[in-house]
This record gives C-alpha cells, structure tokens and sequence, in this order.
C-alpha cells in the first residue's frame, strides 16, 4: 500500500499536492463561522451525485418527462427518496451559498488579496441560483409549464433584445418540443461545468492566498504589509487545515447532509403538480420558495416602476456584487463597517418579509371562497341576502373577504358599514379604483342596489 | 523563453514569433470551429420561422351568443415529442351572429393563464390580481395592456383561430 502511495505520489505529485492542502496551515480560532463555504460544496456534490442517479431514469422530453416523473416518484426504487434529497439539496446549497456570501461580506473577506476570491465566488452564486431556476423547471408539471412562461415575460420586458431572449428562453414562440430539452441541457450540463471551473478557481484561490484570518476591529488591511504580517501570523500561531479547522466542516456537512436525507424521508420530494398542458387554464403558477420573495416583489411593485425593478434589480444585483471588492482595503470589522452589517441585515430582512408575502400571496383573487351561509350574513331581509349571493356571483368574494370567507387583495368588508356610507359604497362599486374594476359595467342597478343593501348592514 | 541549451540562430526570434502567432491562428480557428455551430444552435429558435396556421376549434352553432368559452387546439408545427406541451388555448367570445373574438389566455403582466368568470363578466389572473372586462381592456391591478387578441374567422360553418406565438409585452 505504501508502495503503491510512493509510486503514484512519484508519477503524479498528487499525494504530495493532497498532503500540503489538507496541512497548510490557517489562522487559529476560525470558528463555526468558515463552515459554510465548504457545506456549499458539499451541497453542490450531493446535487452531482443525486443529479446523476435521477438522469438515469427522467426523460426530457417535453412530452415524457411529465411521466418519466410519475415513474421516479412512485414506482422507482428509491425514486421518491432521491427526488426528495435533490429537492432539499438544492435548496441547502442556495440557503447555504446566502450565508456564505454574507458571511465573507460582513467579516470583509474579499479584501486585498482576495478580491479574485470574493468575484469567483459571486459567479458561483449566480449560476447556483440559475441552476435552482432551471431546476425547478425540470420538475415538469403544470407550473413548470406556466414558470418557463413567467420567466420569458420578465425577459420580455428588456428594452430592445426583450422579444429575443423571451423566443430564446421558450426555444420557439410556444411551449413545445423543444422547450424542455433545452433547460435539461443546461441544467445538468452547461451550468454545471460552469460551476466546476469555477469551484476549482475559487478552491485554487483559497491556497494561494489562505483563509482569511478573524477579522480585529482598528486592525485595518493595508496591501502593503497584508501579506506579510498574514505569513508572520501562520508562523506564529497557524494549525493544520487538517483536522483542526477541518473538523468543523466535517460535522456541519454530516449535520447538513443528514438534515436533507430526513426531510427527504419525511417530507419527501414536491408534490407534482397536474400535466405540462398549456391549455389547462386552471393554473396557479408560483416559485419554489427560493425564488417566492420575487414572485412577491412583482405583485407589489408600484406599476410604473414594475419594469424597470425587472430590468434593473437584477443588473444592480449583479453591480452591487461586482464592485465589492473595489474596496478592498481598511477596517475589516462588521465593528467599525456599520454600513456593511446594516446592507446585511436590510438584505435580509427584506427577503424574509416579501417572503411571508410571497407565501401569504394577498394579491392573489380567492377562487375557492365559498358563498356565505345565511347564518353568516345574520339577516332574513330578502334584498340582503339576495345581495349577499350576488356577492359571491360576481366574483366580489375574490378580492373581498366577509366574515371570514374571501380573499384579501380589498379591504376585509365585513364591517365595512361602519366607514362607508350606502352612497360611498355604491360610487366605490359603480366606479372602481385602480385596483378595482367599476362594476357598472358588469352589474345591473338593481344587483348593485342589493350588493350595496347587503354592505350597509355588515357592521 | 531563451534558454541556454537551445542555440540560437539570427532568424530564431522570427521563426518563433511565427510559430506562436500560427499556433494561436490555429486554436483560434479550431476553437471558431467547435463555437460557432454550437451557438448558432442554440440560437436557431431567433431565427426559425414557424408559420401561422389556421385551426378550426369548433363549430359556429356550438356557441352561444355573448359567451366566453375556453377553445384548446394544437400548435402550428409542434415536434412529435412535445405531447401535451404542444396544446395551447383561447378565450373564444361569440359577440353575435358573425363575429368571434378570440382573447389571448396570458396575462400581460407577466403570462399567467388568466380565467374566465361567467358571473362577474370578468377575467382573472391568479398570479398577482390583475382583472379584464369582458372586452379584454384592464380594470384593475398591475396587467399595463389589455388583453391581445387572435385572429378568428369563419369558413364553412367552423369557427378558426390563427396560431400566433406567446404574446411578450
């Protein structure tokens, strides 16, 4: 065996090579805080190794692939298991690569010499969430159809070139045959390689210039003495890659992976919706939870502006990412870079609140509201009740909950007597507002009359 | 690059700058080669033409004067693997004895399949709330146009839509 190691490490260096990266040293007292860089790329093989299991058996083809889904999920030995450790894998590896970023952010890691460190790795984001977009999409089922459809439209609204990436993203002027063939081709090869390329610079990087060292707060980089008083530092204090910072790595990945097998078991792979039939217009079509926050962005966005926040968000996205190693010197510490933590923390938050919105979805009509029972409406007047049926039939219901049925795009109108006079109800319903169609074009005066005769007793 | 063991001669320095500029005429030639037709692949969908077809989605009598119905048909040259993908659909208004409107199912906020509500005489988009009258014009909610439209006709007692691509704003 020895003999063997010598023999191999004589031909290739590769023993050699492994040994000096598992040993190079590192600064001591790093912490759970490195741990997520390396928990990313373990995400990223379980996607390969995962990846590779279900090409086995999915077929894509726009036709098939729907089926061939069926087939892994329900019959397949393992299938349900594997699509389930994809699905959480894919999302671990884009929770991950979000701590990671903001992680190297706030402790400054991108700074002199690690500005190729910190650009790699912003590509390495963008494309992991360019394969979590595709990925969703070969999960091909109705809202897969009507997603490829939203992306085009978005893509549609870039000035100039917008119809060409629209056609380019549907690969023709429909959903069809080719559509589906395509994202697979990408998904599994195209981003792929990308994203091994790219791991092997950033990994490269990492040894050439080390892991960076706990940021101290009025311990300021300066590019003249950074490597050199880094070099002393390893000197003086540094321990072995391997296994003391290792360690950690280790047994978050063991927590991570672990983590996914389970809710791969317990929750299992997402529901498969009904067939890619574009024709099926009873579709409500929305993201993966990674990308929900953005559904929700979309339905809130002031109209005029709605445009340019497509173009423009994910341009400034991309800018905000590319200059960040512009300042690439001073104060490391989230301590003395109060800007930093609260860009972070701003980032962050705003996710987390669109995407309780995303998963609330107000804006969303309620088709399934059903129509309020008498006791509901507490009234034997004919007129009321005639006006509460007209209520539900005219699609009011939709937007407008009462008593607890309904949908919350409107106001909740179950007291809503107490604010509105019966005249200001009916010049609201005659009339409109911007979110709210002027019903004197689809009500008579007399079903107006009892939908408003109905109102001015809610209260 | 000048290394003692290899001697050199007056024209050295010549040959290996033409050495190196062939070689990377070559690659570069080589890698045009590989590059090229694969994008052009890719991007054929930009270039590709696909025709306008007619197809019949029903007969004149099977729809009642203002109503609004979902029509399905096929596309216009659907590939033999595209299945079900290769079904699209319309709202079809009968407005009255002659002519049908046809509307486009996709939202143009951003392409959901909006629904027909018979009741409240409007169209729905599930995805962010947009709102149609009857008529296809907005009435409420972020869509910034109206409904498009298909071309419709009628020949031999059949009503027809002419296939058209996706509608992007």
């Amino acid at each position: 065996m020895r003999k063997l190691l010598d023999w191999i490490d004589d031909r290739s260096g590769l023993v050699t090579w492994t040994r000096h990266a598992l040993e190079h040293p590192v600064p001591p007292r790093t912490g759970w805080w490195y741990v997520f860089g390396s928990a990313t790329l373990l995400a990223f093989v379980l996607q390969v190794a995962t990846g590779i299991a279900l090409a086995t058996a999915y077929v894509p083809s726009s036709g098939q692939a729907y089926d061939s889904l069926k087939f892994i999920s329900e019959q397949a030995l393992l299938g349900r298991f594997l699509r389930g450790m994809h699905y959480f894998g894919a999302s671990a590896m884009v929770l991950l690569i979000g701590i990671h970023v903001s992680r190297t952010y706030l402790m400054a890691a991108y700074k002199f010499p690690r500005e190729l460190n910190w650009l790699s790795g912003a590509v390495l984001l963008l494309l992991t969430l360019a394969l979590a977009f595709t990925g969703q999409l070969l999960r091909w089922d109705q809202t897969a159809v009507w997603s490829v459809i939203v992306g085009a439209a978005q893509a549609g609204r870039m000035p100039v070139v917008g119809d060409e990436i629209a056609r380019f993203i549907l690969a023709g002027d429909t959903i069809g045959g080719a559509t589906l063939s395509r994202f697979f081709a990408f998904h599994v090869f195209f981003i792929p390689a990308l994203v091994f390329v790219l791991i092997g610079l950033h990994l490269l990087l990492v040894l050439r210039h080390g892991i960076s060292e706990r940021p101290k707060a009025g311990d300021p980089v300066d590019p003249a003495t950074y490597r050199q008083r880094y070099d002393e530092l390893l000197r003086r204090e540094g321990v072995p890659f391997w296994p003391d910072a290792a360690w950690r790595d280790v047994v978050f990945g063991a927590a991570m992976v672990s983590t996914v097998a389970l809710l791969a078991i317990i929750v299992g792979p997402p529901h498969l919706g009904p067939p890619p039939d574009p024709s099926i217009l009873e579709a409500y079509p929305r993201p993966d939870w990674y990308f929900l926050w953005y559904f929700a962005v979309l339905a809130m966005a002031p109209h005029h502006l709605e445009s340019i926040i497509i173009i423009a968000g994910p341009l400034i996205f991309g800018a905000l990412l590319l200059v960040v190693p512009l300042f690439n010197k001073g104060e490391r510490s989230v301590r003395r870079r109060p800007f930093a933590a609260l860009l972070v923390v701003f980032i962050w938050t705003m996710i987390v609140v669109f995407w309780v919105a995303g998963e609330r979805a107000p804006w969303s009509p309620d088709f399934d509201a059903p129509p309020l029972t008498a006791e509901a409406v507490g009234s034997s007047d004919p007129q009321v009740l005639e006006g509460a049926k007209l209520f539900h039939q005219k699609g009011c219901q939709f937007c407008h909950a009462v008593h607890g049925s309904g949908g919350k795009r409107g106001p909740d109108l179950t007291d809503v007597a107490d604010r509105m006079s019966p005249d200001q109800i009916t010049g609201r319903i005659t009339n409109g507002s911007p979110n709210m169609p002027a019903y004197i074009r689809v009500l008579s005066p007399e079903e107006t009359r009892a939908i408003v005769t109905f109102l001015s007793t809610r209260r | 690059m000048d290394s003692p063991s290899l001697p050199d001669s007056p024209r050295t320095p010549d040959r290996r700058r033409f050495l190196s500029r062939l070689s990377l005429v070559l690659s570069g030639a080589v890698g045009a080669l590989l590059g090229l037709p694969v994008v052009g692949f890719l991007l054929a969908p930009l270039t590709r033409k696909e025709p306008r077809v007619w197809r019949a989605v029903g007969r004149v009598d099977d729809f009642a004067i203002g109503t609004t119905v979902t029509v399905r048909f096929e596309d216009a040259s659907a590939l033999p693997w595209s299945g079900v993908t290769a079904r699209t659909a319309a709202w079809l208004r009968r407005e009255d004895a002659t002519r049908f409107t046809a509307y486009s199912v996709h939202c143009t906020h951003l392409g959901c399949p909006v629904r027909w509500m018979a009741e409240a005489q409007l169209f729905l988009c599930p995805c962010h709330g947009g709102v149609y009258y009857a008529d296809g014009t907005v009435s409420a909610g972020p869509p910034p146009k109206p409904l498009p439209t298909y071309p419709v006709r009628v020949r031999a007692g059949q009503v027809e839509i002419q296939t058209s691509p996706i509608p992007i704003a």
